[in-house]
């Protein structure tokens, strides 16, 4: 407008002129006011756009709707956290759970290997010492002895004779058989009893793990087996102990047709 | 002249005390903006074809403001804010592409 210069052509010189005029009039001032006033609106609009993001600009229909789906996405990122941290809890107390359950296992299969005969076992007992000085004590005597053993509480038993040969020479209990639910006494054929196929011979000795008390009285009822191995010709030595080692052991046998049915 | 430096003061002013938007006047600041290029734009046209007259310029300019302002208003009342400020923001675009050409055919005769 006032940019003209002053020797613009022709038709416009009226207007040059005016807008020439030295003294400045008060449209002009507003019309510079509404430029600065433009300027001014147009940088204040970018800062506040560039300054706040997309948000500032948005309008409310749409922030409230960008609201929900935030809410919306808390919602499900927090069921999301609940359930990771269930599962979690699970796995945690499900390791704690394994491990008790291993715990457990060991200790069953110590119980069970002391039944089974493939672990050592020591605790109070007593060794009983059977004489048989006249060949009369077979395998039926011993076999009543263990009975009443059993009966009396006897948790861990062997039987040994005096070491002979065959005996295999890492035995823990050379000349020992432990004994277990299927421990057989056949008679040996020139004296002796064979139990479990190895061939014992007098005097038998049983270590017995169980309570020495009700044993020693156990064996010694009327009719029991002092008797009996007495009436046999043959003497019972019992001694009590306060630790005794039953350390004859059998070998892991994995049954061929039995499956755990659970 | 005097308009020019006074938009370079205006800017001038607005990058040195980069005040914030008052949350009432969000909404209007950016088609006021818009509104108020199209009117200079207008005046920058009239002025090549010989036609400028400030007092037109000063009505046009604050009346495309208010207009502008208002429809956007009257808009975000119905619920229809944002389309309106898009259809304002569109139709001024139109006219200052217009008036640009205008200015365009004047400056290059093409």
């Amino acid at each position: 407008m006032s940019a003209e210069p002053p020797d613009a052509p022709g038709p416009d010189q009226p207007l040059v002129r005016r807008l020439l005029t030295p003294r400045l009039r008060r449209v002009d001032l507003a019309v510079a006011a509404l430029l600065a006033v433009l300027g001014f609106a147009a940088v204040v609009q970018v800062r506040s756009t560039q300054a706040d993001g997309p948000l500032a600009t948005a309008r409310q229909e749409d922030l409230v709707q960008i609201l929900d789906e935030l809410a919306n996405r808390n919602d499900r990122l927090r069921a999301e956290v609940g359930a990771l941290e269930r599962t979690r809890q699970e796995l945690t107390s499900g390791t704690g759970t394994n491990e008790a359950a291993l715990a457990e296992a060991r200790r069953r299969s110590q119980l069970l290997g002391v039944l089974a005969g493939t672990v050592a076992a020591r605790g109070p007992g007593l060794g009983i010492t059977i004489t048989d000085p006249k060949g009369q004590v077979t395998g039926d005597v011993l076999l009543g002895a263990l009975e009443e053993l059993r009966a009396a509480g006897a948790e861990a038993v062997q039987i040994q004779g005096p070491a002979v040969l065959g005996d295999p020479p890492s035995s823990r209990a050379p000349g020992a058989v432990r004994v277990v639910a299927s421990t057989s006494f056949v008679n040996g054929d020139d004296g002796g009893v064979v139990v479990d196929g190895m061939l014992l011979r007098p005097p038998y000795r049983f270590t017995v793990i169980g309570d020495p008390n009700t044993i020693e009285t156990a064996l010694g009822i009327p009719g029991g087996v002092l008797d009996t191995v007495e009436q046999s010709g043959g003497r019972v030595v019992v001694v009590q102990g306060q630790d005794v080692l039953v350390g004859a052991l059998r070998a892991t046998t994995t049954p061929r047709y039995a499956r755990p049915a659970s | 002249m005097i308009p020019a430096l006074a938009l370079i003061v205006g800017v001038v002013l607005g990058l040195a005390f980069e005040p914030t938007v008052p949350a009432a006047l969000q909404p209007y600041l950016p088609i006021a903006v818009v509104a108020a290029l199209d009117a200079v734009f207008g005046a920058v046209r009239a002025q090549l074809e010989g036609i400028f007259d400030d007092r037109v310029f000063v009505v046009s300019f604050v009346s495309n403001v208010l207009v502008a302002g208002l429809v956007v208003f009257l808009g975000d009342q119905l619920g229809v804010g944002g389309q309106l400020s898009t259809g304002v923001v569109v139709v001024l675009g139109i006219r200052i592409f217009s008036n640009a050409a205008a200015i365009r055919r004047r400056v290059f005769h093409a």
